[in-house]
């Protein structure tokens, strides 16, 4: 177990030195110069050049690169945005919650449709029910996370004026300027992101459900628990189920880390200060220590997450050993 | 003859398909006295599973249907409601299955799913249960039981593994055991253990058992009386030396005469010729006539039906050849067969 752990933290590194790296290179790649963005639109040729030389960027690749580790592991910091001068460390820290808040508050309601809806299905295949929320799959597949995003702010948020149209509120630290916060406010604002992003992604697990629970009707245990005379609904709760679930588990994990690196059209709907507008924003003005902070952020996410499912994994699954 | 356990009367079982209707039994009658061994032999696809399943009410209701009569002590089981089924299903009527390496759920403990077994029909405590468990795994044989107890199947062999599912059909005494080809997924060795216990824990526990099985040798072994089932139906029934000292089926005749023997050296086992036919559209007549040596122009118009045969009244078979052939092919293949054994 303590050895597995070691071995799953050292393939983290080599994984971590993999992905920034290759931040790095596509970066400096593309033919901009964020020295020019940074120093603005009338900055003379030699103004540019002491940015240049004041970010570091004067120097090759490989340099940079070597500094940029240097100063994250000595001292924990991913730098300093070229455009604001704003600790990177600061600004993750401020959009984390904001994208984490809308990623587990959806997984939790994709979960609560998809389990539910995906065993009706597998058992009552063809039933109304079944179609209906065939129907309904395709529709969370097929349409664009901000299309639903913008109908539910116009009808349910615009219309009914039931949900505020867009923005976020802090739970604590609630900076004095702002207009709302606490947890009310907070999970107020988060309804209508979470459930756009819950209902485009819950196609996906309904049918995922559905197909493990329908493959494990299937298998000789459960004819065995029948011949045993148990009766069906204990039948589906102790021998389906689990054994149905352990694929949606990893599923979950995955996605989880994946969705944490920042869902984009989600928050640009809502006007959600997340992860995903500051790597938009970041890409725009070619901030590369605030878009490597995504990334390296986002990495962390999928790599942590992705341990977690295996500990999940192992303690569901009495069959896998961690060694 | 004692009143049956299990009175099977006129049992037909199709499945409904997308290319048509699968008669997977087609009027199949037979009993089972209390502790009663019967052997069910066939090919893949004669029915013999689809029978016992259906006994066991176990065929997936959507596609398959059940007509005739399953009188278990005079009670129809097509006719039970499902609650009554789950009643005598692993209480009354137990089950062993084929494929021991799939049949136990592996994210279970295989003391919680015996116990479930006890707990699903007598009102015991979990401890009382698991005490149970206990008594038929020392019975079954599991060294070290106690501690085994405790362990996922899947740290358990492929014969282990047949021994806790001969544990939790014997769990709570059954009067029936239908054993469903219980040592075809196991090696030679284990399958002659697996068959031993079964026998010595039918005596101990006087159960009757159904056993159903491709292989002659298992039947000779440990059924009082045979069946043969060929395409869905009965070709011949007996007790099981009739069946063997004096077969009357040219079908019994195919089965013994490819068993492979190591007195004799041959270049190739005898085989019956062709396949089984599909049950989607059977042959007319006798369903056998298209494989057989001796098949005559009536064998392709007339279906056979079960008779008693003339020299044995418990002997019954489905044959349109005269008797003094059936006799004269009898004795020289059963001649052939012990010529070396009974030396």
């Amino acid at each position: 177990m303590i050895r597995y752990l070691i071995r799953r933290l050292l393939w983290a590194v080599v994984l971590f030195i993999a992905v920034t790296f290759v931040t790095y290179v596509i970066f400096f790649l593309v033919p901009a110069n964020p020295a020019r963005i940074a120093a603005g639109q009338s900055a003379t040729p030699e103004r540019i050049r002491e940015v240049e030389k004041f970010l570091g960027l004067d120097q090759p690749v490989y340099v940079q690169y070597f500094k940029f580790l240097k100063r994250l592991v000595t001292e924990g910091s991913l730098g300093f945005s070229f455009t604001t001068r704003q600790s990177v460390n600061e600004q993750i820290f401020e959009a984390a919650p904001v994208t984490a808040s809308v990623v587990f508050g959806a997984m939790i309601i994709v979960l609560s449709i998809a389990i539910p809806l995906g065993i009706f299905s597998a058992l009552r295949p063809r039933s109304v029910l079944d179609r209906v929320s065939m129907v309904y799959v395709l529709i969370g597949i097929s349409l664009p996370s901000f299309w639903i995003g913008l109908v539910l702010s116009y009808f349910i948020g615009f219309k009914l004026g039931l949900t505020p149209l867009s923005g976020y509120c802090e739970v604590v630290s609630v900076p004095e300027a702002s207009v709302c916060g606490g947890l009310v406010d907070w999970a107020y604002h988060l309804v209508l992101p979470c459930v756009t992003l819950a209902i485009v992604v819950a196609g996906t697990y309904v049918r995922f459900v559905r197909a493990e629970v329908m493959e494990t009707m299937s298998m000789d245990f459960v004819r065995t628990a029948r011949a045993k005379g148990a009766p069906e609904r204990t039948v589906i709760r102790t021998h389906v189920l689990r054994n149905a679930m352990l694929p949606v588990v990893t599923m979950v994990g995955m996605d989880i880390g994946i969705l944490l690196g920042g869902s984009i059209f989600i928050e640009a709907v809502f006007g959600l200060p997340g992860l995903g507008g500051l790597a938009y924003k970041s890409v725009q003005t070619f901030d590369l220590p605030t878009l490597q902070g995504v990334v390296i952020f986002g990495a962390v996410a999928i790599i942590v997450f992705s341990l977690v499912v295996d500990l999940l994994y192992a303690w569901i699954d009495p069959r896998i050993r961690l060694t | 003859m004692a009143e049956p356990l299990l009175d099977v009367r006129d049992l037909r079982t199709e499945f409904h398909t997308d290319d048509g209707v699968v008669k997977a039994v087609d009027g199949v009658s037979f009993t089972v006295a209390p502790g009663q061994v019967l052997g069910i032999v066939g090919e893949s696809g004669s029915g013999k599973s689809v029978t016992c399943l259906t006994v066991m009410g176990l065929n997936d209701p959507k596609f398959a249907k059940s007509s005739g009569e399953v009188l278990f002590r005079g009670e129809d089981l097509l006719k039970a409601s499902s609650s009554r089924l789950r009643d005598i299903r692993g209480n009354e009527i137990a089950m062993i299955f084929q494929d021991p390496m799939t049949s136990l759920n592996p994210v279970h403990k295989i003391g919680r799913q015996l116990a479930e077994a006890v707990k699903l029909h007598k009102d015991v405590s979990t401890k009382q249960a698991y005490a149970r468990a206990l008594e038929l795994l020392k019975a079954v044989g599991i060294p070290r039981a106690e501690r085994r107890i405790d362990d996922y199947p899947h740290q358990f062999s492929g014969g282990m593994r047949q021994r806790v599912m001969i544990a939790m059909a014997l769990v709570n005494d059954p009067d029936l055991i239908v054993a469903d080809e219980p040592t075809t997924a196991l090696d030679v060795t284990t399958q002659a253990q697996i068959l031993a216990l079964i026998k010595r824990l039918q005596e101990d526990f006087g159960s009757a058992v159904i056993m159903i099985t491709h292989d002659l040798g298992v039947v000779a072994e440990t059924a009082d009386d045979v069946i043969v089932m060929y395409a869905a139906r009965i070709a011949e029934r007996g007790p099981v030396r009739a069946i063997f000292n004096e077969p009357r089926h040219p079908y019994t005749w195919g089965l013994m005469g490819s068993l492979p023997r190591l007195d004799v050296n041959v270049e190739r086992l005898y085989q019956i010729p062709g396949q089984p036919p599909s049950l989607l559209n059977p042959p007319v007549g006798c369903r056998f006539h298209p494989r057989c040596a001796f098949a005559m122009p009536v064998c392709r118009e007339r279906e056979p039906v079960l008779a008693v045969a003339a020299h044995d009244p418990t002997h019954e078979q489905a044959c349109h050849l005269d008797e003094e052939t059936k006799a004269r092919e009898a004795a020289t293949l059963v001649a052939s067969l012990t010529a070396g054994a009974g030396a």
